[in-house]
């Protein structure tokens, strides 16, 4: 009698848990290291201000992913490496069950958690910033720099510019002028490369960090008198760089920024002296994406915006973290497609649908992200998809694109990012996964 | 030779918008032995009072008297609410203390306020000023003219201030000595409150100058980083002090970072640029060498 | 009562020598021994390993490095983190260049090179003093992570500076699961803190709080203060640098010299004053606190907003998150400015009579 009552409460038990678990089941679960505060703050609002609102939008529209309620949970990082893990071992066990890939919009914490997200089978996103070797997805199965890295940039950048000087950059002076961090030094042997391949003289200056003293490098670029400065800044070096240009009678429109140094937080402060200012980006700003438009209306109109400050909705960061989301949105659906229509996605199974994603213009139109962010399509030895960058001009008040979609040289960048790789891949001990058999 | 002279000017200049932040920290320090980390949180409070006033729809005259009257009463409180309470501490628990008052501001500011960067506009473009490009071909810029001329008026005032007003005599005396202050009638906390009153002016002055140069926003608060080494060459407790060691300190790194990196280019080989991080506090250790107080600092005596 | 110590006859040298003279508190160190090593291991999760035990130990290691040089010995430094770079770094290198090299010793190698950099920054304290050579160590500070920043080959030519630290292999064993790592970290802690509390009463210690209180009284006394002031300079980078080998390869497993920013520092700070200065226990105590005072704001404030349907932004909550922490500091300091360990120390006091007070 006793037995049996027992067995009876042990089923009653495990149908509870399995109920439970079906209903879990049913919802994709979103770990977000977000950061609103401290000296990048600003920024980071903007961005996981679109992230979130994407998602919600997701929700709210289309009732999920294929009916698949998306749930989040937010931790701040403060862009700080340390509080980063933190967050990131609060939100693990909950991702074990299911997760979307998880964006930092920091190198640092990006860095220290490769390894790690690797181990516990969570995909790591990086779009465009990180470790720009994970693009040989052989040595880096779980991390993504998706869309496009620093050295394509950088590559992209410099064929815009040479496009500009009629097709060649021959006895052209490029100043490149960088954050002295990770971040900043990471394009430097691609510039290096496609100095000796383009017979430009390169001259690198870097600022220390927090960047907001210029003074002596804009006198040493007045004497230089380069045809162009290449600039990484990020934060407020950004602001200092273009009020300094100002200040030695630099023109702006021969200064090209990276995509952390284009954004509405970096023009707006420099007041007037922005304009003509250029810089690259791998999304466009704006509302008149109809995306962007719809989420407004949508998510916004049913009062669950993510966003105090409405104004932020359209500018570069706040559309970043919007493109951002699609693209994780997009792996799950790849991956539901693999796995089951219906269903949480696990870290694996998501990792599958962000190495073979194919969004293709068509599909962009169909979620309304025409011209939002390039084509992309993944593969196991290219994690990033695209490589490919606009130009865009700030005018004054907004930013307005000046060029098409820019491809680096990708010739010339992929093959230091396979040696890199590799040289990591040695130093770990590690055998790289046969990116042949993968499919 | 003209390059020279063009780093020196413009290294000159900028010592000046150092010594604006330092000046805060010196009178602080003068008048109550308290060494205010909070001086660069102050300077953003500061910037971010006149920015968020003006979207407001305050005229910029105003909002810069509100941003004074909110710095006052800041000041006020932050005598009677903190330090009031820690008197008779070690100078290092009133120093925490001042660090944890620069993470209050720091979160406050932006709550209040907001915290997407801005720009302050003050009407003076920070462009060469063409006379002196056309003909000695120097890039001297309006800006940091009108800021020299802002601080020199500020450190004047300071000045007068301190010697012939009552209030600045019973400050000297308060920063002689405390007790004796105390014992001939002068109110202790008043003075306290009138000091951190006057360093939030100057907090004012500062992140008006730094924001329209910068753009307002978090980065303000790194400001405290650049009048450190200013303090140590030109003495806590000098404002004389003050504007030379920002002075010293310009010039100095501006010409370092362009003269020095490739002097240790040819040693080591490599790129090494960026020594303005490191550069003054370096520079401010040798000046130590020489000097132990900064150059007008008080001498120190050690009693038995 | 409880913590009586009178009726405890010492009746040899040794026994009145020994760390703990008092048997409750020679009983109390052996069951926290016990639970840290036996029973935590059995209980805590991942999240708490790797998250909050692991960091938690590390600093409270660097903020015990600060404090024998702070709380003991008296010069004030803002510059912990960056020794703490020169232990990660040199951990590194010791590693990846001499083959075959045990872990453990290029730990201990790592902690020599930081005193040895600890020495030559703790040079100007010979003349200079107080606030003065607060800034002063900020040279250290700022300097040490520019170098690394700047000479390529301290972090293997990687093209972005970043440096991945080695498995941790010991006796062919390798280190991975957090609780391995915890176990090894706690280890360390242990041994290193219990050196550490026998120092500060060795004669050393006790030159080093000659010099704190008084540094001409000490000299006048007999106590040399170049060495006395150096040690304790080393003594403190030794420490700062172990706790940083720690931090990139039990905790992190990546670094970059700008992680081990100012701001680092200041948490350390933050963490002695708070614990207590002069204090091998107020180390943990102000470590502990200073690390899940955030998180604990963290879980807490959002929780709160929505409690109380307050319409706030994730960015205000964020906001509300660093003034609390700094309205806080300030409360304490206000309420208890000697620090947590004074608390500890009243409880004693009240222990010895408790429950009989008359």
């Amino acid at each position: 009698m006793f037995k049996c009552r027992m067995s009876a409460l042990t089923a009653a038990v495990s149908i509870a848990l399995l109920s439970q678990a079906a209903i879990a089941a049913e919802e994709q679960f979103f770990p977000i290291l977000s950061y609103r505060i401290g000296p990048y703050g600003a920024n980071g609002q903007s961005f996981f201000g679109g992230f979130v609102d994407y998602l919600n939008y997701v929700n709210l529209k289309e009732n999920g992913i294929n009916g698949v309620k998306i749930v989040w949970e937010e931790c701040e990082t403060e862009y700080n490496n340390a509080k980063g893990i933190e967050c990131y071992e609060r939100l693990k066990d909950k991702a074990k069950v299911s997760t979307g890939p998880i964006h930092t919009m920091s190198t640092g914490v990006a860095y220290a958690l490769i390894d790690k997200a690797a181990e516990d089978k969570i995909p790591l996103a990086m779009m465009g910033y990180g470790r720009t070797d994970a693009v040989d997805g052989s040595v880096f199965p779980y991390a993504f720099p998706l869309v496009t890295t620093y050295q394509m940039q950088a590559s992209a950048i410099l064929r815009f510019v040479k496009e500009k000087e009629k097709g060649s950059l021959e006895g052209k002076k490029i100043v490149y002028l960088y954050h002295d961090s990770a971040y900043g030094k990471e394009p430097i042997a691609a510039l290096q490369e496609e100095a000796k391949i383009n017979k430009f003289e390169l001259t690198l200056i870097p600022v220390a960090h927090p960047g907001n003293e210029q003074g002596a490098q804009w006198l040493k670029i007045r004497q230089e008198n380069p045809d162009y400065v290449v600039f990484w800044g990020w934060g407020v070096m950004n602001q200092t760089a273009i009020k300094a240009a100002q200040k030695i009678g630099f023109s702006r429109d021969k200064m090209v920024g990276s995509w952390w140094a284009g954004s509405e937080e970096d023009t707006v402060p420099a007041g007037d002296a922005a304009k003509g200012y250029m810089s690259a980006t791998w999304n466009v700003a704006g509302k008149d994406v109809p995306l962007i438009a719809d989420i407004e209306k949508v998510v916004y109109g049913a009062g669950q915006g993510n966003l105090g400050d409405t104004s932020k909705i359209g500018t570069i960061l706040y559309n970043r973290g919007v493109s951002a989301a699609v693209l994780s949105i997009e792996a799950i659906r790849k991956a539901q497609e693999k796995y089951g229509k219906g269903k949480a996605m696990t870290g694996e199974q998501v990792r599958w649908g962000m190495e073979n994603l194919d969004i293709s213009d068509a599909r962009l139109k169909e979620i309304g992200a025409t011209d939002l962010l390039p084509e992309i399509k993944t593969s196991c030895d290219n994690h990033e998809g695209s490589g490919k960058i606009k130009i865009q001009q700030w005018d004054g008040t907004q930013w307005v694109v000046v060029s098409g979609w820019i491809e680096g040289n990708k010739g010339l960048i992929h093959p230091l990012f396979k040696a890199s790789a590799e040289q990591y891949a040695k130093e770990k001990g590690m055998t790289p996964r046969d990116c042949a058999k993968e499919m | 030779m003209q390059f020279f002279l063009e780093v020196l000017i413009s290294g000159l200049l900028s010592g000046v918008m150092y010594a604006l932040v330092a000046l805060g920290f010196v009178l602080i320090y003068k008048a109550s032995g308290v060494f205010n980390f909070a001086q660069g949180a102050m300077v953003y409070l500061a910037a971010l009072a006149v920015v968020g006033c003006m979207e407001k729809g305050a005229p910029l005259w105003l909002a810069i008297i509100l941003a004074f009257v909110i710095m006052t009463l800041f000041g006020i409180a932050t005598e009677k609410f903190v330090l009031r309470k820690l008197v008779n501490q070690p100078p290092i628990t009133l120093f925490m203390a001042t660090i944890g008052l620069a993470f209050f501001i720091e979160g406050l500011a932006p709550i209040v306020f907001g915290s997407e960067p801005r720009a302050l506009d003050l009407g003076i473009v920070d462009e060469p000023i063409p006379a002196i490009l056309d003909a000695w071909d120097m890039v001297i810029s309006k800006f940091d003219l009108v800021a020299a001329g802002i601080a020199a008026l500020l450190v004047t005032t300071l000045a007068l201030f301190f010697q012939y007003t009552r209030i600045g005599r019973a400050l000297r005396a308060v920063a002689d000595d405390h007790q004796a202050a105390l014992s001939i009638g002068i109110p202790l906390q008043h003075i306290w409150a009138i000091v951190w009153g006057i360093a939030g002016f100057v907090a004012l002055v500062a992140g008006l100058m730094w924001g329209a140069r910068n753009g307002v926003q978090f980065a303000l608060t790194f400001t405290a980083l650049k009048a450190l080494p200013v303090l140590i060459i030109g003495g806590f407790t000098s404002v004389p002090g003050a504007i030379a060691g920002g002075l010293i300190i310009g010039a100095s790194e501006k010409l370092a970072e362009i003269y020095l990196p490739p002097v240790m280019q040819s040693m080591f080989g490599g790129n090494f640029g960026g020594i303005e991080g490191w550069f003054p506090y370096v520079l401010a250790l040798f000046f130590l060498l020489v000097r132990p107080e900064g150059l007008f600092g008080e001498k120190h005596i050690d009693r038995v | 009562m409880l913590y009586r110590e009178a009726g405890q006859f010492k009746t040899s040298y040794a026994a009145d020598q020994q760390l703990f003279p008092i048997r409750q508190d020679r009983i109390g160190i052996l069951i926290l021994l016990a639970v840290v090593f036996l029973v935590i291991p059995g209980f805590a999760s991942d999240y708490w390993f790797s998250a909050i035990l692991i960091p938690f130990l590390i600093f409270s290691l660097a903020a015990l490095g600060l404090n024998i040089l702070t709380g003991y010995a008296g010069q004030l430094s803002l510059g912990s983190a960056a020794f703490m770079a020169v232990g990660a770094y040199a951990a590194y290198n010791f590693q990846l260049r001499i083959d075959g090299i045990p872990i453990l010793v290029s730990f201990v190698c790592a902690g020599l090179t930081a005193a040895g950099a600890g020495i030559l920054f703790g040079l100007p304290s010979l003349w200079i003093k107080g606030f003065y050579l607060a800034v002063a160590t900020l040279a250290a500070q700022f300097f040490i992570v520019w170098c690394l920043t700047k000479f390529p080959w301290l972090s293997n030519y990687s093209s972005s500076g970043v440096i991945s630290t080695q498995p941790l292999i010991f006796f062919g064993h390798e280190f991975t699961s957090p609780q391995e790592k915890y176990l090894l970290v706690l280890t360390i802690v242990a041994v290193m803190a219990l050196a550490a509390k026998n120092m500060v009463r060795s004669s050393t210690g006790r030159a080093w709080m000659a010099v704190r209180d008084m540094d001409v009284a000490a000299s006048v006394i007999g106590i040399r203060l170049m060495p006395a002031k150096l040690l304790a300079f080393a003594v403190s980078a030794f420490y700062c640098g172990v706790a940083g080998a720690l931090y990139a390869f039990c905790y992190l497993g990546s670094v970059e010299p700008d992680g081990f920013s100012l701001d680092m520092s200041f948490r350390i700070l933050f963490m002695i004053i708070i614990g207590g200065v002069g204090s091998i226990l107020g180390s943990f105590l102000g470590a502990a606190f200073i690390l899940l005072l955030p998180i604990f704001l963290d879980i807490a404030l959002p929780w709160v907003a929505s409690l109380l349907g307050l319409p706030f932004s994730s960015a205000t909550v964020s906001h509300i998150q660093v003034l609390v922490f700094g309205a806080l500091i300030m409360f304490f300091l206000i309420v208890e400015p000697h620090g947590l360990a004074r608390l500890w120390q009243i409880t004693k006091e009240k222990l010895r009579l408790w429950p009989f007070p008359h």
